[in-house]
């Protein structure tokens, strides 16, 4: 149960670092660490505003939206910290657990009727579709490795010895995940969480129309989904020895700070790709997410 | 050793994934250098016992030849023809690595169920090199410019070399030469030809060749 707990809890404290490393390196101070947590106790204390175009699914959506990723995190391990509720096929469970949340998040934005969160929502969803394959190949990449139907099995199998034996495969798996990290969180070489035009936003531009507690919970959810995404990924490194789990906890955490980190990087020292060319990219992700797959049957 | 096999044939199913995806010529021209360099190691780490010398020769010469000299040739070509990308191949990109990844698992299949006469340094070199050699004339039949189809001729022979070294035991040294040297010819030869179409013609879209036959509107 530590797991879940410690995610709800520290997710929020993801964006800061990555905001931080960006002030960083763009030369500035940037805000405190702890800037999301201020903005989320202001948005939870005010009163909200709703357009008269709206319906009932505008109100859900940030909702379900932050419970499916709270579903997702009763089966997903930290590394070799196992899920609360592990079962066979649980992979699968948390690649439509990801799914729904988004198509709630979508409809919500076509409910404004405001052409931007239209054209957010389009986008959206034509890269979804790009991107969902990949995931679910790569992970059916790791669950033939390690001949497992279950998250916390597949990722606890996952050791030293491993990465030197099966690297490539390995390799190309992290890879994949890494670009799915940065698009699914609507990072730079996809989307740029700053913009402040309406044309160019993606996920910004679907949530225009939230405010106060809808949307705090539309950036805690982001924060999650960023913890989740991230997991997936920091899974498969190096982690302490199976039998000490808050060892685990604590190395499974500093990954993913350490991703935060490398994103932060990642999103100073690049510009975003062109919209037309980012399926590329996706594809070439699920391409890497393949060949792990492929290099997995020798 | 395996292990470093391994990383190698991995090198050189990701370069091609990249060549059916990118459409800058120069750096396509870059990646096919890295490609061949990446491939003038494998003789070393595969030869027989006792065999260093021709495989220590055998890899120098590949790797000088596919590393340097082709890229310099195809530079020149590309520097006269002022040809910088690939304009709308007659297969997409996202459509070129799809039918990569389709192509490659069939190599995978194909490979595991091949007779080899013995056993292979790694189980990845017989699909690594069929998946080569396929990239090579895909990129040859899917793509435009006269540049990226020498490209595509190179890339073929890479996978041709990978799939020789699963029979480096067996192969003489002198036959492998000889194929290094067919193919340094025909590349110089390809190198003239373009600057020559791209004289007569103006463009280097081998495509346009076909107006040359006769009774062509």
């Amino acid at each position: 149960m530590l797991h879940p707990v410690l995610a709800v809890l520290v997710a929020p404290l993801l964006p800061g670092v990555i905001n931080r490393t960006k002030a960083y390196f763009a030369g500035r101070q940037g805000p405190p660490l702890l800037q999301a947590y201020c903005d989320l106790a202001k948005l939870f204390r005010k009163g909200a505003t709703y357009s008269r175009t709206t319906t009932w699914i505008f109100r859900a959506g940030p909702i379900v939206n932050f419970a499916c990723l709270l579903a997702a995190l009763a089966v997903l391990p930290l590394g070799r910290v196992a899920a609360p509720l592990p079962f066979a096929g649980d992979w699968i469970l948390l690649a439509y657990l990801l799914g729904l949340g988004r198509f709630c998040t979508v409809i919500a934005a076509l409910d404004t009727g405001s052409s931007f969160e239209g054209m957010g929502a389009s986008r959206e969803v034509q890269f979804a579709a790009f991107a969902e394959p990949a995931l679910l190949v790569g992970l059916a990449a790791l669950a033939r490795r390690a001949q497992e139907l279950s998250l916390t099995p597949m990722y606890a199998g996952l050791s030293g010895a491993e990465w030197a034996q099966a690297m490539p495969m390995l390799a190309m798996v992290a890879t994949g995940f890494f670009v799915l990290y940065l698009a699914e969180n609507c990072r730079i070489p996809v989307d740029d969480p700053n913009t402040h035009l309406e044309l160019t936003m993606i996920h910004e531009a679907m949530v225009l129309d939230h405010g106060s507690v809808d949307f705090g919970f539309v950036q805690w959810g982001a924060a999650l989904k960023l913890w989740v995404l991230g997991a997936l990924l920091v899974g498969l490194f190096p982690s302490a020895p199976a039998d000490r789990p808050l060892a685990n906890l604590a190395v499974g955490l500093g990954w993913m700070l350490a991703l935060a980190v490398a994103t932060g990087v990642a999103e100073s020292s690049m510009a975003r790709i062109r919209l037309l060319r980012v399926p590329q990219l996706l594809v070439g992700a699920g391409v890497l997410c393949a060949l792990g797959l492929l290099l997995g049957f020798r | 050793m395996g292990n470093a096999i391994d990383i190698l044939l991995v090198l050189l199913v990701l370069t091609d994934l990249v060549l059916l995806g990118s459409s800058r010529l120069r750096n396509a021209i870059r990646i096919v250098a890295l490609q061949g360099l990446a491939l003038g190691l494998l003789p070393l780490l595969a030869h027989g016992r006792g065999r260093l010398w021709p495989a220590i020769l055998l890899g120098a010469g590949s790797a000088v030849l596919k590393g340097f000299v082709f890229p310099a040739l195809l530079r020149r070509a590309l520097r006269e023809t002022r040809a910088s990308r690939e304009i709308e191949p007659f297969v997409g990109y996202i459509a070129s690595l799809l039918l990569g990844v389709g192509a490659l698992a069939l190599s995978f299949g194909f490979g595991a169920r091949l007779p080899l006469p013995w056993a292979a340094p790694s189980p990845w070199m017989v699909p690594a090199g069929l998946f080569s050699v396929w990239t090579g004339l895909f990129l040859i039949v899917a793509r435009r410019k006269a540049i990226t189809q020498v490209l595509g001729y190179v890339v073929m022979e890479n996978g041709i070399f990978a799939l020789g070294m699963v029979l480096v035991e067996a192969m003489p040294l002198l036959v492998e030469l000889g194929v290094l040297l067919d193919i340094f010819v025909a590349v110089f030869v390809m190198g003239i030809i373009v600057f020559h179409i791209n004289r007569e013609f103006d463009h280097i879209d081998s495509d346009q060749l076909e107006a040359l036959r006769e009774g062509a509107p």
